[in-house]
């Protein structure tokens, strides 16, 4: 009790750099978290989702920009699979399903990805997961001039079913560059958490025979989305035949492996992130060591009193030292708001980028060990002062200093 | 039975010019349990050295201070405090009151660091001190005569056998001191401590059976020269 009266006295003393050094400290581990947290939950994420498909089949060129433009609903497609190929891969022994996709128009900025109804009646985007509608609302028919709105672009652009809208050439939204058909909302899509979200969907020909788009490349897709019979063997099969003998398209399999490999790319950001969250720990943790050595001087006659009345030298030293761990403690506490308040704007961003969603409530075990982290650094800041504190004389600074 | 006994102490401090000064140099001083004995002595005799000494505060470079049986030098510092906290009370004249803690907590505290915290009892001894309306208070909202009380019944918590009084007046009116000099010695002899109180107040002396001078019993360089 006496120890724990002593520390709340003196955080209560010193309110002010209390609270400022909390602060920083809260920052430092808000920040950390997050660093790690956005880090570890987009890796898991990006690397998991493949919307219910081992492969995509696209043109000749980057496995990385197919899987980013077919799955992703990002980056320019690398070029069209003619009628044959995909008929071809349809048709393949090894393959279970195949799905063509068609891009090139948007709307308002949000992707039109053209595809076959199989998308919605055959695919399980994660395992016992079909993409499903919200009350009201029907996928689209093949041969009518109709969309199905994933549920961001639903929600970011007010589409409701019945609503009508004039597709704009290109994947930039150029004003100017405004089709002449005009589609119709038969659906909007209940949240799948998955970029699929973040576009709208209208038939393959839709895409295939926009006004102003090429008439011989009316029947080519953009990608094909493969899913495979059994396991490793079809795809290593798959692989073989159009990436290693053939030569004129593209076999991107599996899809995790290659956003695992962008990642595995891009891993020297998130070393100087992780870099710069530990130094910024670091300072913070450094303010707590110089605001209770800063006080020193005022807290020394205070410290000759105790002494006086019988406290020992390792009360005073482990006082000092539990202050600045207590310090790190509220700071941590308050690290969480932080935490949060940086993985939601960032949870937020990233949503609207790719439609993944990050989830700040999940555990990780980060959340365990930063704080445990800080705390100790805390306490080990508090060493050089408590070590003045332990040393303090007392028969000089009983006498008050004028 | 004596509580208090020194023998041979000495206490040498060196100047910024490097030359020593022998502050304390007894030969001999007793006082015994329940005694109050007052020590009279001019600012800069040494007063405050001996009590400092005598509270294990500071170590002597010869002699030994004996209390209750227990010889000060022979003790270790963690020894030394314990004792402090269990035995001796101390009242100062600048009363040296934690600031940031209420009456309540600073006598408290004082009691933590000996025996163990005692609500009941810090509470009767600020009653008694007349601050039983005052419990929540914190020095700052104090009068002096308000604040020495509180460093009496500070001093008394632990149920000391020996209370030094270091000018315990010496920051007070007439009216606030005479009624703290009061609290001290009737405090001391409901509790059954002794009392060395230092002071250079002969109206303060002058309530004293039993009185000292300093320079009878401390043969410092200072006095040896008064003396030539």
């Amino acid at each position: 009790m006496t120890l724990w009266l002593i520390i709340l006295r003196s955080l209560r003393q010193h309110a002010l750099s209390t609270v400022i050094t909390a602060l920083s400290i809260a920052l430092a581990g808000g920040l950390l978290m997050s660093v790690w947290i956005v880090k570890e939950q987009s890796q898991a994420t990006f690397t998991g989702v493949t919307g219910g498909f081992d492969a995509v089949l696209g043109a000749r060129g980057s496995k990385l920009q197919l899987v980013l433009n077919s799955i992703f609903h990002l980056e320019n497609s690398p070029g069209n699979v003619s009628a044959a190929d995909y008929l071809d891969i349809k048709n393949n022994p090894n393959v279970a399903l195949a799905i063509p996709i068609a891009v090139g128009d948007n709307y308002r900025g949000y992707r039109l990805v053209g595809t076959a109804p199989e998308m919605f009646e055959q695919v399980e985007y994660a395992p016992g997961k079909h993409y499903e509608l919200e009350p009201g609302g029907n996928f689209f028919d093949p041969a009518r001039k109709e969309a199905v709105a994933g549920s961001f672009v639903a929600q970011k652009m007010g589409m409701k079913l019945g609503d009508t809208f004039h597709p704009y050439h290109g994947l930039i939204f150029n004003e100017k560059d405004q089709h002449a058909e005009t589609y119709i909302v038969v659906g909007v899509m209940k949240p799948s958490n998955t970029p699929s979200d973040r576009v709208i969907w209208i038939p393959l020909e839709g895409i295939q025979k926009m006004s102003g788009h090429d008439p011989k490349a009316a029947t080519e897709v953009s990608a094909v989305l493969v899913k495979l019979k059994g396991s490793g063997t079809a795809g290593f099969r798959m692989d073989m035949m159009y990436n290693k003998q053939g030569n004129r398209l593209t076999f991107a399999w599996p899809i995790g492996a290659t956003m695992a490999d962008l990642f595995s790319k891009i891993s020297w950001f998130d070393k100087v992130l992780e870099l710069v969250s530990y130094l910024v720990a670091l300072v913070a943790t450094a303010s707590i060591l110089a605001s209770i050595y800063n006080s020193m001087n005022e807290r020394r006659r205070e410290i000759a009193i105790l002494r006086a009345l019988g406290a020992r030298r390792r009360i005073i030293f482990g006082a000092i030292i539990l202050e600045a761990a207590a310090i790190s403690a509220l700071g941590m506490v308050a690290a969480f708001v932080f935490y949060w308040a940086i993985m939601t704007g960032a949870a937020v961003v990233i949503r609207a980028q790719t439609g993944i969603v990050l989830d700040p409530f999940k555990f990780n075990p980060v959340m365990l060990w930063a704080p445990a982290a800080l705390i100790g650094l805390g306490a080990l800041a508090g060493v050089v002062p408590a070590v003045k504190a332990y040393r303090t004389d007392v028969a000089e600074h009983l006498v008050p200093t004028s | 039975m004596q509580l208090l006994d020194i023998s041979q102490l000495k206490k040498t401090f060196v100047a910024p010019d490097g030359s020593k000064h022998t502050v304390i140099n007894v030969q001999s001083f007793r006082l015994a349990e329940r005694a109050q004995v007052a020590l009279a002595g001019e600012s800069g005799c040494g007063k405050t050295t001996l009590l400092h000494l005598i509270a294990g505060i500071l170590k002597p470079d010869e002699g030994c201070v004996m209390i209750a049986g227990q010889e000060m030098s022979a003790l270790s510092e963690a020894q030394r405090d314990r004792l402090r906290a269990t035995t001796i009370g101390y009242i100062f004249q600048t009363f040296n009151l934690l600031q940031g803690y209420t009456c309540l907590e600073n006598v408290l505290l004082g009691m933590s660091f000996g025996p163990g915290a005692d609500r009941v009892f810090a509470r009767e001894l600020l009653e008694r001190v007349g601050l039983g309306n005052h419990l929540r208070h914190y020095p700052r909202q104090l009068s002096s005569g308000q604040q020495q009380r509180v460093a009496v019944a500070r001093a008394l918590a632990n149920r000391p056998k020996l209370v030094l009084a270091d000018e315990p007046t010496g920051n007070l009116d007439h009216k606030n001191a005479t009624e703290a000099l009061s609290l001290i010695r009737t405090g001391c002899q409901e509790n059954g401590a002794a009392l060395l109180l230092v002071s250079h107040d002969r109206e303060v002396l002058g309530q004293f059976e039993t009185v000292q001078a300093m320079e009878q019993i401390n043969q410092t360089d200072a006095t040896e020269e008064k003396k030539a």
